[in-house]
């Protein structure tokens, strides 16, 4: 205990290494608590479960911090449903009944909404209701949309209704919704708006429930992407997914070299021999071609990868170099003694041996985190990636394939992006300043 | 004599090296009983580690030639298999201290979990209980309880070589070899090892067999004496008499070269160089550097019974 906490006032000295893992435990905490909060089904739900989900989320939204560097109030989506009041039904003498609900909302932003969506449900078994909308802006002006008779849930998105763009002679149904005048005198109004629901009802036990959507242009902490998905999810969940697998992809990597080094050492002769070919012919061998070829023909899943990966990085020229190290270390006089005593081979390796050079393992160790991380990244730009699992990688995967840079959608990119670089510079920086600390030749105070 | 401890007959162990074959043990027998305590004299590179090492087959890679005979209790334990071997004798019948001794423990390892590591191995005990018995052995040895839970590299030169005894006594071997365990100390911390190791003699009645080329402290613990020169015993003999009046010309020049306090005297030294191993000339092997030799040196001497009961490789005894 007294070793770590000398250890840990040696950090003091090296302020990179302060700052890298000062990131490392926030990316930790915030891995932790994603993982607390958000259970893996639910971010699985909300990242893969279909259009029900992020229905109500606008498309191609920005972060909402976004805000901070505009100086116009960006929309926030504004949700009205009738399921919230505002609901009267009356009888009429004919049998029939008569709905009538106002969805009123305030509208104070500086730029029109994305896109304006209506959702109407009812309840009825043969005769569908009859609906009439009308639109009131905050000016009196009013607009009557079509007739409706909704089936069950009826899904109307106003601004794709392309003949009433047409009746309204507008270029945009958004302008025309919220838009005082028309050509250059045109501007944009605020205050209440509201949405004049009157259902006819020709059932006695039928029902009608309207709920209007008027989608914004900034959403959540991290924005949204062209299927409306909530980045966030992705950005949060792909936190514990790449340092576990960057993690265990170094953790295994350097354990299974370590002990085949060890073991291949000790015994030597024809077993250390083969190890060594393997290794030399592994060296030669395309890594990520191999993968890509995994991916292809066998399996994408992230755990199969993670499998391939070590495998392949198990029998890495870091064999080598461990070997040096133990072909000196096996000579040493307390390994002699060992064996005097009457260790058996096993104890020494795993006692003796492998026990002597983890210090100087770890700063590489902390390294071949970050690398691991990007692999998978690669992996996933590469069409590779993981189809289940929200990682980082895909995030960027999917940003490319809608030419998101392109189109201008820069934070789809540079979320991602910034997650990766902070994981790699964080582990980097540790890296080195241990590096530092284990390595006396390195160290400079 | 097959009531002794530990018997050793024709031992002999060549390494392989790329300018010839080393015969660093060449046909050595001699026998220990228990109790007892033996020293085997000689200068540096006579072959005295590699006879230990024979002795616990603790072998290099190179080695050329490794046959003979060594019983401890009468048992022919150079017909034991590696594994039987590393369980039954190993620490078990023959614990050693390395001549490296100050080198021999682990450096990542608290030294009260190196003590303990042969019963670890050997016993299966539980580690309580194991340390429990290394309580005992450090207090047997000399070093402070407290000092258990420390690195090798926290103690001083003299606690690390205690340290290192303690970790041979701790199965309490009926024999326990001493490669140089002194070499690298201080007179003081020298003579309280070698009281340490009179007192455990003669409490828990282990043997020691004292590898050294120190021959005013082996002086202080051994009953008996061997001289080895060139992979030969050119001498054994019980400790009086070999101090007061040594027999083999080796011997007798290998005293005249140990200082005394305050006493004008000459320091002897014995000319010309150790014998080479590798190219052993016919006949006695020691005649290269022998002032007494004569014509039938020429001639290998074998090991020569005196009437006394000391044996002696030289024709001037025969």
């Amino acid at each position: 205990m007294s070793a770590v906490l000398a250890g840990l006032r040696q950090l003091r000295h090296y302020p990179s290494a302060l700052i890298g893992m000062t990131i490392v435990l926030s990316l930790l905490l915030l891995a932790l608590l994603t993982v607390l909060t958000i259970p893996y089904s639910e971010a699985i739900r909300m990242w893969r479960g279909g259009e029900g989900v992020w229905d109500e989320n606008p498309e191609l939204a920005r972060p909402t911090w976004f805000q901070l560097f505009s100086a116009r109030k960006l929309p926030q989506t504004i949700i009205v449903d009738t399921r919230q009041g505002g609901k009267e039904i009356a009888n009429q003498p004919d049998g029939t009944r008569i709905v009538n609900a106002s969805l009123r909302f305030e509208f104070p932003y500086d730029e029109l909404p994305s896109e304006v969506g209506l959702w109407l449900s009812t309840t009825h078994k043969e005769t569908q209701p009859f609906v009439m909308l009308r639109w009131l802006k905050p000016n009196g002006q009013e607009i009557a949309f079509e007739e409706r008779t909704p089936q069950g849930k009826d899904r109307y998105f106003l601004s794709r209704d392309e003949r009433l763009r047409e009746r309204l002679k507008a270029r945009s149904i958004e302008e025309a919704l919220f838009y005082e005048g028309t050509g250059s005198n045109a501007r944009l109004l605020r205050g209440t708006y509201e949405l004049a629901v009157e259902g006819i009802l020709f059932e006695p036990d039928a029902d009608l429930d309207a709920r209007l959507v008027v989608y914004g242009k900034v959403h959540g902490i991290a924005g949204t992407d062209a299927q409306r998905r909530d980045l966030g999810v992705a950005l949060l969940w792909g936190t514990p997914i790449a340092l576990t697998f960057g993690l265990l992809a170094a953790v295994g990597t350097t354990v299974f070299s370590l002990t085949i080094s060890a073991v291949g050492t000790w015994f030597g002769g024809r077993l250390d021999a083969i190890i060594q070919r393997i290794t030399e012919v592994n060296a030669m061998l395309p890594g990520l071609t191999l993968l890509v070829m995994i991916g292809m023909f066998y399996s994408r899943s992230l755990w199969v990868m993670l499998l391939a990966i070590i495998l392949l990085s198990m029998f890495s020229l870091g064999i080598k170099t461990y070997r040096a190290i133990f072909l000196s270390l096996k000579e040493a006089p307390y390994i002699e003694a060992a064996r005097a005593y009457g260790a058996g081979s096993l104890r020494i390796v795993f006692r003796y041996m492998i026990p002597r050079v983890i210090p100087m393992l770890i700063p590489a160790f902390v390294t071949a985190i970050p690398g691991f991380v990007f692999l998978e990244a690669s992996l996933s730009i590469l069409g590779l990636g993981d189809p289940d699992i929200p990682t980082w990688g895909k995030l960027l995967s999917d940003a490319y394939a809608n030419e998101a840079l392109f189109k201008g959608h820069y934070y789809w990119v540079l979320e991602p992006a910034v997650l990766l670089m902070l994981t790699g510079m964080s582990f980097a920086m540790s890296g080195f300043a241990l590096d530092r600390m284990f390595n006396p030749r390195l160290r400079t105070a | 004599m097959n009531n002794g401890l530990l018997q050793v007959e024709d031992l002999r162990l060549h390494y392989r090296t790329t300018i010839g074959v080393v015969q660093a043990v060449d046909g050595v027998s001699f026998a220990l009983d228990q109790q007892q305590a033996l020293a085997v004299l000689g200068e540096s590179g006579c072959g005295k580690s590699s006879l230990a090492r024979a002795i616990l087959r603790l072998l290099p890679r190179n080695v050329e030639t490794y046959d003979g005979y060594v019983r401890v209790h009468g048992l022919d334990v150079m017909a034991f298999g590696e594994e039987r071997f590393r369980r039954e004798v190993r620490w078990n019948k023959i614990s050693i201290v390395m001549q490296a001794a100050m080198n021999a423990l682990n450096p990542v390892l608290r030294v009260a979990d190196q003590v303990i590591e042969p019963l670890l191995v050997h016993q299966g005990l539980p580690r309580e209980a194991a340390l429990a018995r290394a309580c005992d052995v450090f207090q047997m040895v000399g070093v402070p309880v407290d000092f258990m839970r420390r690195y090798a590299f926290e103690l001083s030169g003299g606690m690390r070589q205690r340290v290192v005894l303690a970790m041979a006594l701790v199965l309490n071997p009926p024999l326990v070899l001493l490669d140089e365990p002194t070499s690298a100390l201080d007179v003081l911390t020298q003579a309280n090892i070698m009281n340490v190791l009179k007192r455990i003699k003669r409490e828990t009645g282990t043997s020691f067999m004292l590898i050294t080329h120190d021959i005013a402290t082996s002086s202080e613990l051994a009953d008996r004496v061997a001289v080895m020169y060139a992979g030969h015993l050119v001498e054994i003999s019980d400790a009086t008499r070999f101090f007061d009046e040594p027999l083999h010309p080796y011997s007798q020049k290998l005293m005249a070269s140990v200082p005394r306090l305050r006493q004008e005297r000459r320091l002897e030294y014995i000319p010309g160089r150790p014998l080479s191993l590798i190219d052993v000339p016919r006949g006695c092997r020691f005649a290269p550097r022998c002032p007494k030799r004569f014509a039938k040196c020429e001639q290998d001497p074998p090991m020569i019974h005196t009437e006394d009961g000391r044996q002696v490789r030289c024709w001037l005894y025969e």
